[in-house]
């Protein structure tokens, strides 16, 4: 069953200069427990669509379906990480996990509150950190947290919008692997939105294509990987092949043409 | 810095500007009624210590009502002009022009509509100089929050006043710290304006009036060093305070 699914969503900013359509006839389709990986040329809707899947926007045009249901509002279900990991500075590491669940929980008690905070801060490495102030923590620390953040209500859904763009490119690729590490444990359906072609592929079960602005769905990979993956097998030739198919199909959504 | 030395740097700094002090007046030769040296404070303070009690409680309390007053009113409008931007667009002339008033001006025009009531118009010229800053802060601080800050709490079907109060409010705290500690000083200027200019007035202004009538400098310059203790205590009230709501703010130099 598909958890997510967008049928022909239209979507257009009001501009001084008058409407400016960025998406245009958006199809997805998101099953259950599934990791779906969202890239496109800069500028072509992709924040635009992680704000309507989880409610804070509403289409112009067309449907998004969130779990059975019309999404017209944000939902308890929905978990969302940013590149900017957003921490509270007044708050500890800690605090700043428990956050939604004084949202979404407001009954549940302290305890099985920080128990549930530790369990995902010791999955993540920062066991030993929970009495920091998120100014101590490096750039990668701070992610960690902010993805601990969250999931920790056990969102249906966990939408990411280049959580790891701002990151250097080896603390990138652990940050990979703890979010695969994470996808094992938790139960949530994923949808990233990145710059990065090896993290959609390493990520990702399915990676979606996006047109330039106006946006549609231009072309969908499937990711024929086991679900164990080591960072290595980013180099094997099946890999490449899938990343060459991405980085011509980018070209395209750029009007460039293809990669000879 | 150690402890030590943060108490020690800020007293020598005060004892090198009192040494200074007296040695201008003393390199000049000003007689008495042309500068007051440091040197004739003490006596100053000795013969009027009463009055000094007397008429420095009087100041302080009213500023320290005024101050709580335009925080509340300060941060009140603040917050609505933080929130909405049509509002913002409506009170910020008001408010500019407002505050380009010199609040001397007013003083006769709050005594003529308040015939009388000394500490009402003292405690209403602290509100009227110190609101200002404390309400640009608090707007500034609430307009610019980053939409990611809202979208953490709002993407969980988190209520306005939710978010308000657990992200918008601690995360102006800052500024608005920042803003009152302008105010503590512009609130000390509210009420001596009152003091000295309202005939038969109350509070250490009235007793520099006083000093100023009886061509008593040592009396005047004396006012003016309380009234800088008094500042200086209650910018310091504000920064304990600072430091427990919003001490998170300060990062630790390395």
């Amino acid at each position: 069953m598909n958890l997510i699914e967008t049928k022909g969503v239209h979507h257009a900013y009001k501009t001084p200069m008058g409407p400016l359509p960025v998406l245009a006839g958006l199809d997805m389709a998101i099953p259950e427990s599934s990791f779906c990986a969202v890239v496109g040329p800069s500028g072509c809707g992709k924040s635009t669509l992680t704000r309507l899947i989880a409610g804070l926007l509403i289409p112009d045009e067309g449907e998004v379906w969130l779990d059975g249901e019309l999404v017209k509002s944000p939902r308890k279900t929905v978990g969302m990480a940013f590149q900017n990991p957003v921490l509270l500075e007044w708050r500890n590491i800690l605090e700043n996990v428990i956050l939604p669940l004084e949202i979404v929980a407001p009954g549940m008690p302290r305890k099985q509150r920080v128990d549930r905070a530790m369990e995902l801060l010791e999955m993540v490495g920062l066991k030993g950190f929970e009495n920091k102030r998120p100014s101590e923590l490096s750039g990668g620390m701070r992610q960690r947290a902010s993805l601990c953040r969250s999931i920790v209500h056990k969102p249906r859904v966990l939408i990411m919008d280049e959580p790891f763009g701002a990151l250097d490119a080896f603390t990138r690729e652990d940050l990979w692997q703890t979010m695969r590490e994470l996808r094992a444990a938790e139960p949530f359906t994923g949808v990233l939105i990145t710059h990065d072609l090896r993290e959609s592929v390493y990520l990702g079960d399915q990676v979606v294509v996006l047109s330039d602005r106006p946006a549609c769905t231009q072309y969908v990979l499937d990711v024929d990987l086991p679900d164990k993956r080591p960072l290595d097998i980013l180099y094997t030739p099946e890999v490449g092949d899938m990343l060459h198919d991405l980085r011509n199909q980018i070209s395209i959504a750029q009007n460039r043409g293809e990669v000879a | 810095m150690n402890t030590l030395s943060k108490i020690l740097v800020p007293v020598a700094s005060v004892l090198i500007f009192l040494l200074l002090w007296e040695g201008l007046v003393w390199i000049n030769d000003w007689p008495k009624y042309k500068m007051a040296a440091p040197s004739d404070l003490p006596a100053a303070f000795w013969k009027f210590r009463w009055l000094f009690l007397e008429m420095g409680w009087q100041t302080l309390w009213r500023t320290v009502v005024g101050l709580v007053l335009a925080v509340l009113l300060g941060g009140g409008l603040g917050m609505i002009m933080g929130l909405s931007q049509m509002i913002r667009s409506a009170l910020y002339p008001l408010l500019v022009g407002f505050n380009a008033i010199p609040k001397a001006t007013l003083v006769p025009v709050i005594a003529l509509i308040f015939i009388g009531e000394h500490d009402f118009n003292t405690v209403l010229m602290a509100v009227m100089i110190s609101f200002f800053p404390i309400a640009v802060s608090v707007s500034i601080g609430l307009s610019t929050l980053e939409p990611e800050y809202r979208d953490i709490l709002r993407a969980l079907g988190a209520s306005r006043f939710t978010i308000f109060r657990k992200i918008a409010l601690p995360k102006t705290l800052p500024e608005f710290f920042g803003a009152l500690k302008v105010s503590v000083t512009l609130a000390f200027i509210g009420t001596n304006l009152v003091e000295i200019v309202s005939p038969h007035g109350r509070g250490l202004g009235a007793l520099f009036d006083s000093g100023k009538t009886n061509g008593d400098y040592p009396l005047m310059f004396a006012v003016l060093i309380a009234l800088a203790i008094l500042g200086i205590f209650l910018y310091y009230v504000v920064v304990s305070l600072e430091r427990i709501f919003a001490g998170w703010a300060e990062r630790p130099q390395s």
